[in-house]
């Protein structure tokens, strides 16, 4: 039984972290997993509902100095008509293009995605392969705090952050890659909308010439989280994506992932996907 | 006993002051506390589309989004849809091309087709298709609807 009382809504960061820090919040960004997940009960609801949508520190898209900061409450519809998304971070942009439906992506923030922390949440695998960083804000002691922590930390288990009870996540920041990088996204489900992956995988890798560097291969619903793949990884680092390669880095991320059987697919059906499917993703960006 | 919230919004071009429970969705204050009906309640959990309303001119699930929530945006639910010129031409393109069977996905359906043709008046099928990805209707195969939308847009650009 929800024991929700009132409902807030905070018009600045500041505000918004000092009503975090008084305990018994729960914090309500787009509502499209806060609401069907306290209906089942799989989330309890807290006295406090605080709303974030007036915060305006949690908005917009905007790069400086190299790095892309994403608002925690950037819809995934802005980020699809984001022309710095779709040509600079291609690999989310590709998630977002996969993302639910048009009414979910309308109203779905790329913060509570994060902070929802699914092992299938779509924009965590292509974040986590951009080496995004979580900010993540707090008011210990009457003053703003930030602290910063690499995606490929954040997540703990499925639903569970290292985002303390008194934090809130403000924006995911994102690297720019270098223009001559190349990416690729797969997201494998049984219809194309509204569809939970049964995995996703991520790819993202700078060419100089023939070869791959700085490669980042992450996959997503494999393990308790999203993971990164740091065997796969080096088995292609510094080569040409042919065949043999390819077939390297296959056999190393089976010896990665964790996958488990569900109703989506089975653990062997998983592990199928994976090592065909990378192959055909890291190909393809590489041939785009 | 909580207060509850105060809000006020605007609901197909009306002003309107509520006090809604902090915990209420839209879609059970616009069926249960205001009346209006046409916005059916399908799965409630994001699933079906046929509660889809218009919250600041984007389509969205009024089964995930808390009442409280409304305060201060625009709302427009199919009531209001139907009175616009699209939602006519939505409406009479569905009678047409026999896009309705049991009606139930309809509502959900015509707003966030007139969504689909105000952002993209010259869809194709397949940015049609993509556009209802968030619809399910059980009757008809959605050819039929397909069809009403893709007529109801073509009018329009012929205006």
């Amino acid at each position: 039984m929800s024991v929700l009382e009132t409902y807030r809504a905070p018009q600045s960061l500041d505000e918004a972290a000092g009503i975090l820090r008084e305990g018994n919040v729960t914090v309500l960004a787009g509502g499209t997993d806060v609401m069907p997940q306290s209906r089942i009960g799989k989330l309890k609801l807290q006295p406090v509902l605080m709303s974030l949508r007036r915060v305006p520190e949690l908005r917009g898209i905007c790069e400086e100095g190299g790095t892309v900061r994403l608002g925690a409450l950037v819809t995934i519809s802005e980020l699809l008509e984001s022309a710095l998304v779709r040509e600079r971070l291609n690999v989310l942009w590709q998630a977002c293009d996969h993302f639910a439906s048009d009414q979910i992506r309308n109203a779905a923030t790329v913060g509570g995605n994060l902070c929802n922390a699914s092992p299938a949440g779509d924009t965590l695998v292509p974040l986590l392969a951009l080496d995004a960083r979580a900010v993540l804000v707090s008011k210990p002691n009457g003053k703003l705090q930030e602290r910063r922590v690499p995606l490929a930390e954040f997540f703990t288990g499925p639903g569970r952050t290292v985002r303390t009870g008194a934090e809130l996540l403000a924006a995911a920041e994102v690297p720019l890659p270098p223009r001559e990088s190349v990416g690729g996204f797969y997201k494998h489900g049984t219809r194309p909308g509204l569809d939970i992956s049964a995995i996703a995988i991520a790819f993202v890798a700078r060419r100089e010439g023939k070869a791959l560097r700085d490669v980042r291969v992450a996959f997503g619903a494999v393990a308790p989280t999203p993971i990164r793949a740091p065997r796969a990884e080096a088995a292609l680092e510094g080569r040409a994506p042919d065949e043999p390669a390819l077939e390297a880095a296959a056999s190393a991320a089976l010896g990665e992932i964790r996958p488990i059987s569900d109703l989506r697919a089975s653990d062997w059906y998983r592990r199928e996907l994976v090592r065909n499917m990378l192959k055909r993703v890291i190909d393809h960006a590489c041939r785009m | 006993m909580p207060a509850g919230c105060d809000i006020a919004f605007t609901l197909n071009g009306v002003k309107r002051e509520l006090n809604v429970p902090a915990g209420m969705s839209a879609l059970e204050m616009l069926r249960d506390k205001l009346g209006l009906t046409g916005t059916k309640y399908g799965c409630g959990e994001g699933e079906c589309g046929a509660c889809t309303i218009l919250v600041d001119g984007r389509s969205m699930n009024s089964c995930l989004l808390f009442a409280a929530d409304c305060d201060g945006r625009e709302l427009v639910t199919i009531e209001g849809v139907a009175t616009t010129p699209r939602g006519e031409r939505l409406r009479d393109a569905f009678v047409a091309n026999g896009a309705v069977q049991c009606g139930f996905c309809t509502p959900g359906l015509m707003v966030q087709a007139s969504s689909l043709i105000e952002r993209q008046p010259c869809a194709t099928e397949t940015e049609i298709r993509r556009g209802i990805e968030g619809n399910l209707c059980r009757c008809t195969g959605y050819r039929k609807i397909i069809d009403a939308i893709a007529t109801a847009a073509t009018e329009k650009s012929h205006e």
